[in-house]
């Protein structure tokens, strides 16, 4: 499990994030804390993380647009 | 407030402003209708640019039933049907609220933050000229050799080398007495030095060290959800297209069926109706109150020194009814003392000697504590022959005289009368060249507050306490009716324990828990079966971090009542943001759909009750006077 510095604006987004990012191939769960900006992900095995990371934050940007991570 | 923040307050103050003039320049000239419009759309643009922008963008991405549709869809049905001021006025209450809620979130965070400011930055070391170097703790191996000077953070758990100060463990424990240190004595990372300069060899790496792991675990703790945040996460899954589709029947389904009976359509009227469901729509009160309360709770606790691993240990916590407790190093200090010394025929420091000397090989607290008493240097020459009979005690052969410590179970193994004894605590039989000599009373102390603790838990409403001990039933059965549990097991191996819970486990009714308290140290099967497992003197005891749901820095039996009350607190604010922000929102959205309510009151049921609902959740930060 790794754990990454995010940004969101809201408590809804953070949800509609942590659905956004689950969603994301790789990507076996994931954990928005909107609260501490973090998020934990849990990647499937063997995966690039930086690549499937890349996609969960393009995933994330159709929820909203000011989301951000740190990766 | 960040730059984005003034931005927000600097549009609502423009736009409310010239809402101002419009709506006196509407009140007292007779302007076009359509110049009023043109004049309106300037505060509404400039108040709500932003969302509508966002709205357009989430049609594209196919994001339709987030707030700023909504907002959108509202506002805009709302000038269309000739309403400026309540259109412009939705949005700008709209924008209060979102600001009001970035604002307040922004300071729980900070707030948060300084609560739990024990990072340390930098650590000191003593370069070759004796000059001291800040370095990069992470960078420090264990072993290494720091120096703190007073008003400093320990920045890594070490053991003193040189000095003597006295450190405050406030930021660890909540705790403010300060604690003196002296050569030899351990430090943990977050305390900060108050008086003298110490030189400190470190034990761990930094990321080990207690201040790094604290942090971490509070940093996570919110990673674990709560039932009532999934029930949240669900609840505004459902509600929000629940309400949209029942505005789109509210503006549609009676104006047609009037029409099929021959009536006025008033398309208008219902159409109105139905842009104050959107209006009431969002369900921002509950999703940003609820994260929002657990997170306070965590923080609060977290500064007196009670870590609670995630919000889920929080409802746990709040609905503990039955506390069990281990009793040595819980309920008393685990510290071993000699009480009494009964003696015949020989002298009180010699029947001491002798079993100082006998017991001088063993590494047991009962051992120790005789060697304390004792308190002479021990002449290692005079013993031989020392043979340890486990479960009985010890023989050996003491400056000439056949030795035996032990209990009961060694006296009778050896045949030697002896005389029981009514003092609490455990016994050691002494005879000597085969003849009865008296017996030394051993036991632990009760700790200060343990009586308090438990008369403070059944105040709380806890219904049951209950106390576990591998010690002997007389013990135990002292102990007990000194701090006033209802419960005793004693003579307990470690699985007994387990067994014993299980079987508690089954008595408790559904909808509360059981809480486990022990010292962390043998207990990690005990603290995992149980409901909630909480560990006491968790400062630098890294067993009882990992096992427990709930982690109590320092060894006050107190901090258990404490640790409830916060979780209660917590919940009933949880609860009570729930029950008002989902009642008030229904409540509109009948007034709404009969037309009683109109918007003005479907913003006050969205953002006032937002506003409310975060002042509220708030309160979970205060806990000191719980």
């Amino acid at each position: 499990m790794k754990t990454y510095k995010i940004f969101v604006d809201c408590a809804n987004c953070a949800n509609k994030m942590e659905e956004a990012v689950k969603k994301t191939d790789g990507i076996a769960d994931a954990n928005v804390n909107f609260m501490a900006l973090k998020m934990n992900v849990e990647f499937e095995e063997g995966v690039d993380e930086k690549k499937v990371m890349k996609q969960a934050l393009k995933n994330a940007r159709k929820v909203d647009d000011d989301i951000e991570i740190d990766f | 407030m960040r730059r984005k923040q003034k931005k927000a307050l600097a549009r609502i103050i423009i736009a409310a402003a010239l809402m101002l003039v419009l709506g006196l320049l509407s009140h007292f000239t007779n302007i076009n209708e359509y110049v009023l419009f043109a004049l309106y759309m300037i505060p509404y643009l400039v108040v709500g640019y932003d969302v509508l922008w966002k709205a357009i963008k989430g049609i594209g991405r196919g994001q339709v039933f987030d707030e700023n549709f909504l907002m959108a869809i509202a506002t805009v049905g709302a000038i269309i049907l000739q309403e400026y001021t309540e259109g412009v006025a939705v949005m700008l209450f709209y924008q209060i609220g979102e600001l009001f809620q970035s604002i307040a979130v922004g300071k729980s965070r900070q707030n948060i933050a300084d609560l739990m400011d024990i990072r340390p930055d930098y650590a000191n070391v003593e370069a070759e000229d004796g000059s001291l170097v800040q370095v990069d703790p992470d960078t420090l191996e264990p072993g290494s050799v720091i120096v703190i000077q007073p008003g400093e953070k320990v920045p890594i758990d070490g053991v003193v080398t040189e000095g003597t100060s006295s450190l405050n463990n406030s930021a660890l424990t909540g705790e403010s007495l300060p604690v003196d240190v002296a050569p030899d004595s351990s430090v943990n990372s977050g305390a900060i030095n108050l008086s003298g300069v110490l030189k400190v060899r470190t034990t761990k790496a930094f990321g080990e060290s207690t201040a790094s792991r604290i942090l971490e675990l509070v940093e996570n703790a919110s990673s674990r959800k709560a039932k009532s945040e999934n029930f949240i996460t669900k609840f505004a899954k459902y509600y929000t297209p629940a309400v949209v589709a029942a505005a789109v029947l509210l503006a549609f389904l009676p104006p047609v069926i009037r029409l099929l009976t021959g009536a006025d359509a008033l398309w208008s009227q219902w159409i109105y109706r139905a842009l104050t469901f959107l209006v009431i729509s969002c369900p921002c009160a509950i999703v940003v109150s609820v994260p929002l309360s657990f997170f306070g709770g965590i923080g609060g606790a977290s500064n007196a020194g009670i870590l609670i691993k995630g919000s889920n240990y929080m409802e746990t916590l709040a609905n503990v009814d039955t506390v069990v407790f281990d009793k040595t190093g819980t309920l008393t200090k685990g510290n071993f003392e000699v009480t009494g010394v009964h003696h015949s025929p020989l002298e009180e420091q010699e029947l001491l000697r002798l079993a100082a000397h006998t017991e001088s090989h063993s590494s047991h607290p009962i051992a120790k504590s005789i060697l304390k008493a004792y308190g002479k240097p021990l002449q290692p020459e005079l013993v031989s022959d020392v043979e340890e009979i486990g479960g009985h005690g010890i023989t050996a052969r003491v400056d000439g005289h056949e030795v035996a410590a032990g209990n009961d179970r060694l006296m009778n193994r050896l045949g030697i009368d002896f005389h029981d004894c009514h003092s609490i605590g455990t016994i050691v039989h002494m005879a000597v060249d085969g003849l009865y000599a008296g017996h030394i009373v051993i036991s632990d102390e009760l700790k200060e507050h343990s009586r308090e603790a438990i008369a403070g838990l059944k105040e709380a409403g806890i219904r049951k306490t209950v106390m576990l001990t591998g010690d002997n039933e007389a013990t135990a059965q002292g102990v007990a009716a000194e701090v006033g549990v209802d419960e005793v097991h004693a003579g307990l191996l470690p699985a007994d324990k387990v067994t014993i819970v299980e079987q508690l486990l089954e008595k408790t009714a559904k909808g509360e828990t059981l809480a486990f308290v022990g010292d962390g140290i043998n207990d990690a099967p005990v603290l995992s079966r149980a409901d909630l497992g909480i560990a006491m003197g968790g400062l630098g005891s890294d067993a009882a971090i990992e096992a427990a749901d709930v982690v109590l820095m320092d060894d006050d039996p107190l901090k258990i009542r404490k640790a409830v009350r916060i979780a209660r607190k917590c919940m009933r604010i949880v609860k009570t943001n729930i029950t008002f922000a989902i009642g008030v929102k229904l409540l509109c959205l009948v007034l709404g759909a009969v037309g009683i309510a109109n918007m003005w009151i479907a913003i006050f049921a969205d953002v006032g009750v937002m506003i409310l609902c975060v002042l509220n959740a708030i309160r979970c930060l205060f806990v000191r006077k719980l």
